[in-house]
């Protein structure tokens, strides 16, 4: 049998997921998709974040190139215009004709513009596409006033777009209260007591009647009750419309309020012909989240196999949400106003700190039908998973949503969840799957989430698939262990905790008093562990005698070992800045010594091949010229990396140059659980590559942008944006908590990447730390980095002007001679290692 | 063999190694050892050649000291394999370095 003809109308996130999942399949299909829009699909449910610095290209989910690769043969920027059921055929806008054996349709739907008199006027806009953001920023610039119409979810979000935008924002919503659709009243007046407090205006019960133009500001917006309100802009969310006129001009049935019926397997009314996503309807219903759609595609695609067993339906799907607007956490689950017959409500209000939860149950007390949670989230998995699994309730349920008196909540053991569980409904990962993926070898949590993806996506299931993991290991004999080594019974964080609670200042002194066995002499992981403890914590000299045996090789000599046993030398060159005559001086050096020298990809220079024995006046040599150690050999902070900046580059906004050498003077000598590097970028353009580094600062019109957790290395990722448009005071404060949290929380050799794909909680939990204090603990991690600041010394400073510490570099303790195993060979001019092949030779020349 | 003074034992540095060259009849031939100091155990020095015939080069000396169990190990610099101060076998691989007979005497130390 030839290859199927697909062909996909449509590219959003829905259209996307089905071309993708066919390509993956065992299906031999030739697929063509077509999108109206000018690129190809993206992440609209973060669209948003593009407000808060995000690319588009970092929305994207998909690449043209991608499509080629898979053969996926893709039309952007065309929309289809008609389909030709008789010929099986789709002819787009531009007349290009695409035949097809069968057709998929996955057009999404449009926002609702209600056609109040004057609504299409110039800054009256729709939100829902990227090109949408364009005309939204482009409208608000320089203004001061923006209002949203429609106080659902999409409006709410919106109002928090244009609030980062600089705008007074308004809501106006024409229903009593806000997102009327997923909380019942008293969930909907915490929301709009916590919304009004962050400073967004809402005006509920608001019918507008006519937009016309403002005496003071662009547009006034009248209403039915007499008011009126002056704004600068409109942006319209007041619900969604399925794309449908392609299938209403070629005949297929639609709902009776629009999009396109289909049956369980996402069938239309012709059999050849599918619709899946925001575009579908289903039993009246029209399912306007992107997990549904994704259920769909994939029914969609399986309906292609011969075989009847690999086909699945979509019968429907879980609509619960749970998510934060403008900061505040709001949930819905199942009926989560109690519309239900028997419905029984338990309602928890706490006006001080706005919280609101209300937690539907069967008549019978046992089971859960549905929950509003506003101002507090954190029963929202619980809760969840017991309605989803039909769980029978504890004898109280009201102790699911009450504050936890004493102890902790009930939480809902991983145990007691089915293996038909879902876990991470973004990628409809079950807790199946995950044991699935424990049994072929996953050990950790980021193990799981690379092979099944789940958590991937919003993040909201990070601490249920956490708990299914560790629960999973366990129950396996696998114990968990998070020991650091046989010699102490505890992670690093606990050492870390253990040592700083009780002021221990020496290996020997934690060893005898929480060792495993307090005579052990350790060993080369818990050591350099501890030093790293011990300098972060109280930063004395690394070479002081209760800590020298702890350092690794390059720790001890202050310098990278290489293979021959030789030394590198790499002095600290700040934000890459550095002096003619500095220059010189290391040119000098390094000729003096006869060391090959290198341009770093850190932006400073490397001196190879320094014998143990010269470290010393080599090191003494750079201080005269001005130079101090670069910790190339600690784990510490690295380099700066800086970009020219303001002060040259036409596009700088900022002296991103000034700004590195003053980070790197802050945090130079910072010992960490791995070393870490920063960088500054004068202007988006990005040249010091900020985005990619553990601290990322890149400059704004109004100050910096903070990116953190970013990684080069084998495993890069991204950094994530962390906060916007600081001042350099508020800057430097977050850097200061951020890294503090990180060196007490980490593993040891961890860097901050790996920390930060392992954090519970995530991008919020971090950002609730290190901005709002929620731990309580801000005060005390500034004034410990505040110590190390103090605190610091150049190591090699401190090292050649003590006679004992030089000591320590001698070749042999009995002897003048040097190492004879180390030989080098020119080429380009300088030295290198000989070969094993180059190293007989001269040895046996040497003999003979 | 006789007793041969090596070096001091201010030279050795508590729980951390040293390198000391042991010269032998002919200079060409001489031998690097590694010698290590760990004052709370029995044994209190111990040497073993200083080349790591894994990573080759003239290192373990600059390696840390540790036990794993019972055994008195060093790790190399370069590669982390650990080395048995007493026995020079190696825990991850087959191969077997040589050991000294070391000790120390009043301010001294001596190889036997
Ligand atoms: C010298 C240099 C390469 C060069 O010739 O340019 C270098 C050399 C070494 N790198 Fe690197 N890295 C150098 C820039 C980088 C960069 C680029 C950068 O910083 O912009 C990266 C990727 C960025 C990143 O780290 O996110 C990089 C990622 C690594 C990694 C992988 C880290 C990871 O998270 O995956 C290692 C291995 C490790 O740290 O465990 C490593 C380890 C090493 C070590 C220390 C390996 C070792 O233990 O012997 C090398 C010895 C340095 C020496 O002897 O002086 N080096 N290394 C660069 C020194 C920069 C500096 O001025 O300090
Ligand atoms: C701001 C915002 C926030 C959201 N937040 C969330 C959230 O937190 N959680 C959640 O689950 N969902 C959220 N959603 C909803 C989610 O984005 C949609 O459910 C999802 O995008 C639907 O995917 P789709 O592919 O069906 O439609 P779309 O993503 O709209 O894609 C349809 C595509 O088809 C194209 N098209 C239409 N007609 C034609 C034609 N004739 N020819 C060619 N191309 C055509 C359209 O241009 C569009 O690109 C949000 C939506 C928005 C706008
Ligand atoms: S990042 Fe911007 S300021 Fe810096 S060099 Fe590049 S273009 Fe210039
Ligand atoms: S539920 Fe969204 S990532 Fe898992």
């Amino acid at each position: 049998m030839s290859a199927l003809k697909i062909v996909v109308v449509g590219n959003g996130m829905v259209g996307h997921h089905y071309v993708q999942t066919l390509a993956d399949s065992t299906i031999e299909a030739d697929i063509t998709v077509i999108g109206g829009e000018p690129r190809p699909a993206y992440d609209r449910v973060h669209l948003s974040e593009v407000f808060d610095g995000k690319t588009s290209a970092e929305l994207a989910m998909t690449t043209r190139e991608h499509y080629e690769e898979i053969s996926v043969d893709a039309h952007f920027g065309d929309f289809v215009a008609k389909i030709d059921r008789q010929a099986k055929q789709v002819i787009t806008e531009g007349g290009q004709v695409f035949a097809y054996d069968k057709l998929v349709l996955a057009t999404g739907s449009y926002p609702f513009i209600p056609p109040i008199p004057g609504y299409d006027q110039e800054h009256c806009l729709a939100y829902r596409t990227i090109d949408d953001l364009g005309e939204i920023k482009a409208s608000a610039k320089g203004k001061k006033i923006g209002v949203v119409v429609g106080g659902g979810l999409l409006g709410l979000e919106c109002a928090n777009a244009l609030k980062n935008l600089g705008l007074e924002a308004h809501v106006v919503e024409f229903a009593p209260g806000l997102m009327g659709v997923q909380l019942d009243d008293g969930g909907s007046v915490m929301l709009r007591r916590k919304i009004e407090a962050l400073g967004v205006k809402v005006h509920t019960s608001k019918a507008t009647q006519k937009i016309t133009q403002g005496d003071q500001l662009r547009l006034k917006m009248e209403f039915a009750d007499d008011t009126e309100l002056e704004t600068d802009m409109i942006v319209f969310s007041a619900g969604i419309r399925p794309y449908d006129q392609l299938a209403r001009d070629a005949d297929l049935k639609v709902g009776e309020r629009g999009g396109i019926e289909i049956d369980y397997h996402c069938r239309t009314s012709d059999q050849d012909i599918f619709a899946i996503g925001e575009c579908a309807v289903l039993g009246k219903f029209i399912y306007g989240l992107v997990a549904p759609g994704y259920r769909m595609a994939e029914a969609a695609v399986s309906q292609l196999h011969d075989n009847d067993d690999q086909k699945v339906s979509f019968t429907g799907s879980d609509m619960s949400t749970k998510l934060k607007l403008l900061g505040v956490d709001v949930g819905s689950i199942g009926d989560s106003k109690g519309n239900a017959e028997n419905s029984r409500a338990f309602v928890f209000s706490d006006e001080r700190d706005e919280v609101y939860k209300r937690l539907n149950v069967s008549a019978d007390g046992k089971k859960v039908l549905g929950a509003t949670l506003v101002g507090d989230c954190s029963d929202y998995d619980t809760l969840l998973q017991y309605y989803l699994n039909d769980i029978d309730l504890p004898d109280n349920p009201e102790a699911m949503i009450l504050p936890a008196v004493d102890g902790a909540a009930p939480t809902l053991g991983a145990d007691a969840l089915p293996m038909t569980a879902s876990i991470c409904s973004c990628h409809n990962v079950t807790k199946g799957d995950i044991v699935q993926a424990i049994d072929g070898g996953c050990m950790t949590v980021a193990d799981v989430k690379g092979e099944t993806s789940a958590a991937t996506g919003c993040g909201g299931c990070a601490a249920l698939l956490k708990n299914v993991v560790d629960f999973e290991l366990e129950s396996r004999g696998m114990e968990v262990n998070t020991d650091i080594c046989e010699h102490f019974k505890y992670t690093r964080q606990d050492l870390y905790t253990i040592a700083q609670s009780t002021q221990i200042k020496s290996f020997d002194e934690l060893m005898e008093k929480h060792g495993a066995h307090k005579d052990s002499l350790g060993c080369d992981i818990c050591k350099p562990a501890v030093a790293s403890i011990m300098a972060s914590l109280w930063n004395d000299h690394v070479l002081e005698s209760q800590h020298v045996g702890l350092q690794d090789t390059n720790d001890t000599f202050m310098a990278n070992m290489q293979k021959d046993g030789t030394y590198s030398v790499i002095p600290r060159v700040p934000g890459g800045e550095i002096l003619p005559d500095q220059l010189i001086a290391l040119g000098q050096v390094a000729k003096d010594y006869g060391l090959y020298s290198k341009i770093t990809g850190g932006q400073r220079v490397d001196l190879f091949g320094a014998r143990m024995n010269d470290l010393p006046d080599i090191w003494s040599a750079l201080i005269d010229a001005g130079f101090e150690t670069g910790h190339g050999y600690a784990k510490a902070l690295r380099t700066v990396k800086s970009c020219v900046g303001s002060t040259w580059c036409r596009y700088g906004v900022q002296d991103s140059v000034g700004q590195a050498i003053d980070l790197e003077n802050r945090y130079k000598g910072l010992r960490a659980p791995h070393k870490f590097k920063m960088a500054v970028s004068g202007c988006t353009r990005e040249c010091a590559e900020a985005q990619s580094k553990d601290v990322g600062v890149i400059a704004t019109e109004n100050g910096w942008n903070l990116y953190v957790c970013g990684n080069g290395g084998m495993k890069p990722r991204h950094a994530d944006l962390f906060a916007t448009d600081l001042d350099t005071e508020t800057l430097l404060k977050y850097i200061d908590r951020f890294l503090m949290f990180y060196i007490r929380t980490a593993d040891r050799l961890q860097r901050t990447s790996v920390w930060f794909e392992n954090l519970e909680g995530g991008l919020e939990y971090l950002k609730d730390v290190v901005i709002n204090d929620s731990l309580g603990i801000c005060e005390e991690l500034e004034s410990q980095m505040q110590h190390v600041i103090d605190t610091y010394q150049c190591e090699w400073k401190t090292a050649v002007n003590d006679k004992e510490k030089v000591k320590r570099f001698r070749q042999f303790v009995n002897s003048d001679q040097e190492d004879s195993n180390v030989i080098f060979v020119e080429e380009r001019g300088q030295i290198r290692p000989a070969t094993d092949v180059e190293r007989k030779r001269s040895q046996l020349k040497a003999v003979s | 063999m006789s007793k041969q003074k090596i070096c001091h034992v201010s030279d050795l540095i508590p729980n951390s190694g040293v390198c000391a060259l042991l010269e032998t009849s002919h200079n060409k031939n001489s031998e690097q050892i590694a010698i290590f100091y760990l004052p709370t155990t029995a044994e209190k020095v111990f040497a073993i050649s200083n080349w790591d015939p894994i990573g080759e080069a003239n290192v373990l000396s600059r390696g840390i000291v540790g036990n794993i169990e019972e055994e008195l190990v060093v790790a190399s610099p370069l590669y982390k394999q650990h080395f048995s101060l007493r026995t020079g076998q190696c825990v991850e691989d087959e191969i077997k370095i040589k050991t000294y007979p070391v000790s120390i005497d009043g301010e001294n130390v001596y190889l036997n």
